[in-house]
């Protein structure tokens, strides 16, 4: 089952609206809650980044009866450099998002630790897609 | 099946004579678990979580709250009164602590301990567990068995956060047990502890206790209940004179503190610990902690009661007056009692010994089906179906959101005609019949409400 949802560049007070919803869905399918867990963590990570560095972005959900696979796709600076950016500790967000208590600059490894299969692709000055798959 | 979902046990029932079929209880549940069926409400065994939001929103107390017959404590040589402390600061403040105690033992109890007596011992106990290792971060409080039973069926995942360790209601029945028997050379067989709960959420979980094999209290007694008779006793003059009874143990400023919201973290030496109550909130920030958006918490005090406690169900008296009360016994109370005349602290090791319990295990209430293929077929449908319904949760259909409608349609308990959008649609392209419709609103909310007779002749 495919279903899409819009995130807002700089609406911190809804980031995390998909990620309820998605555990939700996963739930009623019975899906482990480690699993469950997961995935909720890598795609809140993932939302709360379109939030802080994108002007918005589109989230689709595929969820099958054995995996589910998210495509987040972003309108947004891009990421220069992929690799660095996937080191723990590297950050680009402002002052004010970091004051927020997002951006600490984990976002990437975090999401890559609790994805099973994690796709990044960037073009400067267009926006970035970020593809995660959990089996289950 | 898992013990734990097995034995799911519910302290709330319907007396389905004196129900009306308003549906407020279907509204105001937090699990969605009643919906309408021939105009009386249904109950989701799996769902419900005891808290009793239905009970209070109840127009013409159709919920009532099982106990044990009072008469059952009779029965023993020795029965017990094991009394929150909150049952004490129900009472006018007129009417003086002595006054309710001798009141007890006028109606027949032989002792009388406060539950939170232990919480002198626990609260060494959960300073230490909260470094648990088996344990995720932020530990949730064991304390409130509904906050135990919500994280079972809506948090599923947040099960590995609960303290394991028992409440101050089991610690001290375990400790009474033991001094009765070495003190008072009373035998276990001859003694009977009856607790006097203050919400049904306790009464459930000692008829099914999550996490332990068995409860050490004998019978339940509802604390309204209790609170009647014991008015009665004191206004009728009858209680008894101070010399025939044994004096009561002395309670800790803390410990009285425990049962009022923040009672618990006040406890906690050290870390970032939260206490919320209501279980409205508790869900809205459990979702929150669920998706990891906050964290550095280290403890959570959860409470399904406005005001913990004291906004109990069966309380009988307004939460804050009780609060009140319960705030300025504790002032005037002594911070700490010496060893030597805090009976509870010889047994220090022996409740230490004995205050763990199992690892709480998740229910989900979501699940679909068993077959995930079958699962996800029957998410598909009622997603197909929720998209199409009108959203504004009117309830006509008999469920508590158009959500919980469309899953009901899909596991076919009841047609996609019954919604009230639907039948106006199809009316207008002829697809259902005046008779087919007031059949349908029959279905859901009983022939009664729906009969013809019923309206006087000159309101039509």
């Amino acid at each position: 089952m495919i279903t899409e949802y819009h995130v807002n560049g700089g609406d911190f007070t809804n980031a995390g609206s998909v990620s309820s919803t998605v555990k939700k869905m996963m739930r009623q399918l019975g899906v482990d809650s480690t699993v469950v867990k997961r995935t909720v963590v890598a795609l809140y990570e993932a939302e709360v980044n379109i939030v802080a560095h994108a002007y918005r972005g589109v989230v689709t959900v595929d969820l099958q009866p054995d995996k589910i696979y998210i495509k987040l796709a972003d309108e947004g600076p891009g990421i220069a450099d992929i690799p660095q950016a996937m080191q723990e500790g590297y950050s680009t967000a402002s002052v004010a998002v970091r004051e927020m208590g997002f951006g600490a600059g984990m976002g990437l490894p975090n999401i890559k630790a609790n994805s099973d299969i994690l796709n990044v692709n960037s073009v400067v000055g267009k926006g970035t897609t970020v593809e995660i798959t959990n089996n289950f | 099946m898992d013990k734990q979902q097995e034995n799911f046990h519910h302290a709330l029932k319907f007396q389905y004579d004196l129900c009306i079929g308003c549906a407020h209880c279907t509204e105001i549940c937090p699990t969605a678990a009643i919906h309408i069926e021939n105009g009386l409400p249904v109950l989701n065994p799996n769902r419900c979580i005891d808290c009793g939001r239905c009970y209070s929103v109840c127009p013409v107390s159709a919920i009532y709250v099982e106990q044990d017959d009072f008469q059952t404590i009779y029965e023993y040589q020795n029965p017990v009164a094991l009394v929150p402390s909150i049952f004490f600061s129900q009472f006018p403040e007129k009417i003086k602590h002595e006054e309710i105690l001798s009141a007890l033992h006028r109606l027949g109890f032989r002792f009388i301990y406060e539950v939170e007596k232990s919480v002198d011992i626990l609260k060494h106990i959960i300073n230490d567990r909260v470094n648990d290792e088996d344990l995720e971060k932020p530990v949730i409080s064991s304390f409130c068995p509904a906050i135990v039973r919500l994280i079972q069926v809506k948090f599923p995942s947040l099960v590995n956060n609960i303290m394991r360790v028992k409440p101050p209601l089991d610690l001290t029945a375990l400790h009474i047990k033991k001094q009765l028997v070495e003190e008072n050379g009373i035998a276990e067989a001859d003694m009977a502890i009856f607790y006097v709960a203050p919400c049904p959420a306790k009464i459930a979980a000692i008829k099914s206790p999550v996490g332990e094999d068995k409860s050490p209290i004998t019978g339940v007694i509802n604390m309204n209940f209790l609170y009647n008779k014991v008015l009665r006793v004191i206004k009728q003059g009858l209680e008894m004179p101070k010399h025939q009874y044994e004096h009561r143990d002395l309670m800790t400023r803390r410990s009285l503190q425990w049962s009022l919201s923040g009672g618990e973290i006040a406890l906690m030496k050290e870390g970032r610990n939260l206490a919320i109550d209501e279980v409205h909130n508790v869900s809205a920030f459990l979702e929150k902690i669920e998706n990891e958006d906050i964290d550095n918490i280290d403890f959570l005090e959860l409470r399904a009661c406005d005001q913990s406690c004291a906004g109990g169900i069966l309380c009988a008296n307004n939460r804050f007056l009780t609060v009140e009360r319960q705030r300025k016994r504790a002032a005037a109370s002594p911070v700490r009692i010496s060893k030597k005349y805090n009976s509870i602290s010889k047994n220090s090791e022996y409740l230490t010994a004995n205050c763990s319990v199992g690892a709480v295990q998740p229910r989900s209430m979501d699940k679909l089906d068993n077959d995930r293929t079958v699962a996800m077929q029957k998410m598909e449908k009622a997603f197909k179906i929720n998209k199409f319904l009108p959203q504004v949760d009117c309830r006509i259909c008999g469920y508590q959101t158009c959500k919980e409608f469309a899953f009901a349609v899909t596991n076919e308990v009841i047609g996609l005609k019954s919604c009230i959008f639907v039948q106006r649609l199809l009316n207008e392209n002829g697809g259902i019949s005046p008779e087919e419709r007031a059949e349908l609103a029959k279905k859901t909310w009983g022939k009664q409400k729906l009969d013809i007779n019923n309206i006087p002749d000159n309101l039509l």
